[in-house]
């Protein structure tokens, strides 16, 4: 094997598995930085990962190539569902947001198996057939060196992350509704005297994590698992979380976090087939995600700073 | 016509809370281009009248006036659309936010998705540039001083277009110098037009900022004042309606062998950063010494190490001729050190618990009050019932909770607890913060007492009249450092002010 062909597998590799993590985090960037926290992230990417399944299933026949697309988009949208249940229990009710949190991730793989055992008397989907393949970039492929690392056979998902994590740092830094969510994450009263509607801002920002959490799940189950069973989403979750804080809560920050996991994911697959890497016993290399994430969540966490009002309630006085 | 020059009128305001009145039948008036100062004890209901007038709260009966019409003032967006703007006591600010982003919150103006920054920033270099309030747009407000911040919130209101300002407690976190420069923006406005409130308890303030003064006494009007024609005495006797000793007798220090003595003590904060950088005094039995400065200078840090709750990373605390470095707390306290915290309710008491219990905190694992593990109520509720009277403590029962009380009788039920100890050395942090005059005063005659007693007190406070009033020598902390040692009748608050943003006294033996 050749360094180019090595740099080539590396990148697409990487690409596909970053790709759901990157949604999923730029997800938690604006639940948290609304004041929500979301450690819920994990079930909602199970509950996209279960609905863009069954879609998949239901519609490839008819819809084609593209069938995985609108799937991206039925996750979402049932990931958003889903999100409603962390945003009333949190915003209305006041609960503590790792509880209702943790209450997700608790909800969604029985809720999902249990569904697919309704639907398909068994208990793991089939294979899809349409799923996320290989795309080449016309025009942009050709180009020497960079082409065929970067857009050559390349994942099609990976990039639509990578411009939608730089039009949502866009909206978070530069917008009125993105200065609007942060104040709701820094300092709440002080949103709510400047006459900003705290309870619509976390509103928004606990759905769009929902949006995009269900994305990430939908991604990962049309590129990568290809069904969806209770082991489907194991871990990506927190991973994205891990993404999120190693970031600094910054989209462009969550993406690169992102981007890292997704190679060190990567590598845990096709390290067998790299020089080296070859050499590392396999089960080494499997767990090295997620040595990594708890790694990088211990030297990062305490330093790396939260929005300041993140995971405080805030109760309007009558 | 002459009506119209009232700017604002409030009549026979009433605020009811589920059977409490804390607005009764107050009136107030503000004419244009005056400051009219709103003084009452905490809890006389001062907030709650501004909280009415910006829209937080709907009074239960009585009419606002804006300019001569009869308004519902339904929500703070419905109080700036009529020009009322407030700053708040406690900043309404986004730290990790530009001064830019703070000021046009909720109000910014866009070109097509995006925020205008740019002309944000014309509009707000002009109002700083009119009103001479200089900040800069661009920094952080966490790296800009607490007077700068609060020119933040003042260009908030102004960029908001406001007219009537209602500034609450504004001067409480400001140096003399700041509230000097303070006074004078407060002028500024004034003379162009805006009417301005100044809720306050501060007399001083009142006579040199105030055209008007209205006086509000357990939620009613007492009346409204000329300043001009109103001493600083009848002031605080309308507002407390009792005669009040402004001056308290302080006889000379008796003082007697050291009793507290720290040398080089370094401290590092929860961030690890040396907080306090090797800090050298002496305290004596029978003087108070008093330690001045702006809020987080080092006072947490001090007090939490010299009572054994936080690490000392090097230096030394002897007190009372033993070594008390990092030793544990209860070994500190029975050695002879009382600690009033400065936040009563998260640090000095145990709020759900009753006042009996309470009371009971610094000795209950001792007999009377256990024996072998087992508490004896008998004692501590005798106990308690003994300290109650004796400090006067207002409540109608021991067994009820201490959060039942005010906060100058829970304020009380902490110091009955720490001076019972009868210890050699007092620490009081903030002792009487939030407090009314009523109460400060009973507090600082029993400091003053335990100081005859000859008892060493350590004070340190934020409320540089307390520490002129009370000490026999101030340190003033900087920083982390002791930046000036004075004398309490041979320095201003000029001087204190200046030491108190770190420029170092001339020729003192600590320079």
């Amino acid at each position: 094997m050749n360094l180019m062909t090595i740099l080539s597998l590396l990148v697409s590799s990487t690409f596909v598995y970053s790709t759901p993590l990157i949604f999923t985090s730029l997800g938690g960037v604006y639940s948290e930085n609304s004041g929500i926290t979301n450690v819920g992230l994990e079930g909602i990417m199970t509950m996209g990962a279960f609905a863009s399944v069954v879609f998949n299933l239901t519609f490839a026949s008819s819809l084609g190539k593209l069938t995985p697309w609108l799937g991206l988009v039925v996750g979402g949208v049932v990931g958003m569902i889903f999100s409603l249940l962390h945003a009333v229990a949190t915003i209305n009710f006041h609960a503590d947001h790792v509880i209702s949190g943790t209450v997700l991730n608790l909800m969604a793989p029985p809720l999902g198996v249990f569904l697919v055992k309704a639907i398909y008397d068994k208990g793991q989907t089939e294979n899809i057939t349409q799923s996320f393949g290989y795309f080449s970039f016309p025009g942009l492929a050709d180009i020497p060196v960079i082409g065929p690392i970067f857009f050559r056979n390349t994942s099609a998902p990976a990039w639509l992350a990578i411009v939608v994590s730089i039009a949502l740092w866009w909206i978070l830094y530069k917008t009125r509704f993105g200065l609007r969510l942060r104040a709701c994450g820094e300092n709440p009263q002080a949103a709510d005297t400047m006459g900003i509607n705290v309870y619509g801002m976390r509103y928004a920002g606990v759905l769009i994590s929902g949006l995009l959490g269900g994305v990430g799940g939908a991604v990962f189950a049309q590129a990568i698992s290809g069904n969806f069973s209770i082991s489907t989403i194991v871990g990506q979750g927190f991973m994205a979380l891990a993404a999120m804080i190693f970031g600094k809560w910054n989209p462009l920050g969550g993406m690169l976090a992102s981007l890292f996991f997704g190679f060190a994911q990567s590598l845990s697959i096709i390290g067998n087939q790299l020089p080296f890497f070859n050499h590392i016993p396999s089960v080494y290399m499997q767990i090295a995600p997620y040595v990594i994430t708890i790694v990088i969540l211990v030297l990062f966490f305490g330093k790396s700073v939260a929005p300041a009002a993140d995971g405080q309630n805030y109760i309007k006085s009558k | 016509m002459e009506n119209t020059a009232n700017v604002i009128e409030m009549r026979h305001i009433v605020k009811d809370f589920n059977g409490f009145k804390a607005n009764d039948d107050i009136n107030l008036t503000v004419k244009k281009g005056e400051i009219l100062a709103l003084l009452g004890e905490n809890g006389a209901g001062k907030s709650t009248l501004m909280s009415i007038l910006s829209g937080l709260l709907m009074p239960t009966s009585g009419d606002i006036l804006v300019q001569g019409q009869k308004v519902a003032v339904k929500s703070p967006t419905v109080a700036k659309d009529l020009g009322i703007g407030m700053v708040h006591q406690h900043f309404m600010l986004m730290n990790s936010f530009t001064v830019l982003e703070n000021i046009i919150l909720g109000h910014e103006t866009v070109k097509g998705p995006k925020i205008d920054f740019k002309k944000a920033q014309q509009q707000i270099e002009a109002l700083s540039a009119r009103y001479n309030l200089n900040v800069d747009p661009k920094k952080k407000v966490s790296e800009i001083t607490v007077a700068q911040q609060q020119r933040v919130e003042i260009l908030k209101i102004l960029y908001r277009g406001a007219d009537i300002m209602i500034f609450d407690e504004p001067t409480a976190v400001l140096t003399p110098q700041e509230i000097t420069e303070f006074i004078q923006i407060l002028k500024e406005l004034a003379k162009e037009g805006k009417s301005i409130i100044l809720i306050t308890h501060k007399l001083e303030e009142i006579k040199r900022a105030a055209d008007r003064v209205t006086v509000i006494r357990s939620g009613k009007s007492v009346g409204t004042f000329d300043v001009a024609d109103v001493s600083n005495n009848r002031l605080a006797e309308l507002m407390v309606g009792r005669h009040v000793d402004m001056k308290l007798d302080k006889p000379a220090a008796k003082v007697g062998k050291t009793m507290l003595q720290v040398s080089d003590l370094q401290v590092k904060n929860k961030q690890g950063v040396l907080a306090l950088k090797g800090l050298s005094f002496n305290l004596r039995a029978g003087e108070i010494l008093g330690v001045a400065g702006i809020d987080g200078n080092g006072q947490d840090e001090l007090a939490r190490a010299l009572t054994g709750m936080q690490h000392i990373n090097a230096g030394k605390v002897v007190i009372d001729g033993e070594d008390m470095t990092n030793q544990k707390v209860r070994k500190i306290t029975e050695h002879g050190v009382s600690y009033i915290p400065s936040d009563r309710q998260k640090y000095g008491l145990i709020l759900p618990f009753s006042i009996s219990d309470n009371l009971a905190l610094q000795n209950y694992y001792r007999p009377p009050f256990s024996s072998h593990h087992v508490m004896h109520y008998d004692a501590i509720n005798e106990h308690a019932k003994q300290l109650i009277e004796q400090f006067d403590i207002r409540t109608t029962g021991s067994d009820l909770p201490v959060s039942d009380l005010s906060g100058g009788n829970q304020q009380k039920v902490i110091i009955a607890r720490e001076l019972n100890l009868d210890s050699k050395l007092i620490i009081a942090f903030q002792p009487t913060r939030g407090l009314d005059v009523g109460a400060i005063e009973y507090i600082h005659k029993q400091l003053l007492l335990e100081r005859a007693k000859g008892k060493a007190i350590l004070l340190i406070s934020y409320e540089l009249d307390e520490v002129m009033q009370l000490s026999d020598r101030i340190i003033v902390l900087h920083d982390g450092n002791i930046s000036g040692e004075v004398k309490p009748e041979k320095t201003s608050d000029e001087e204190l002010g200046l030491l108190m943003t770190g420029v170092k006294k001339e020729g003192s033996a600590l320079a």
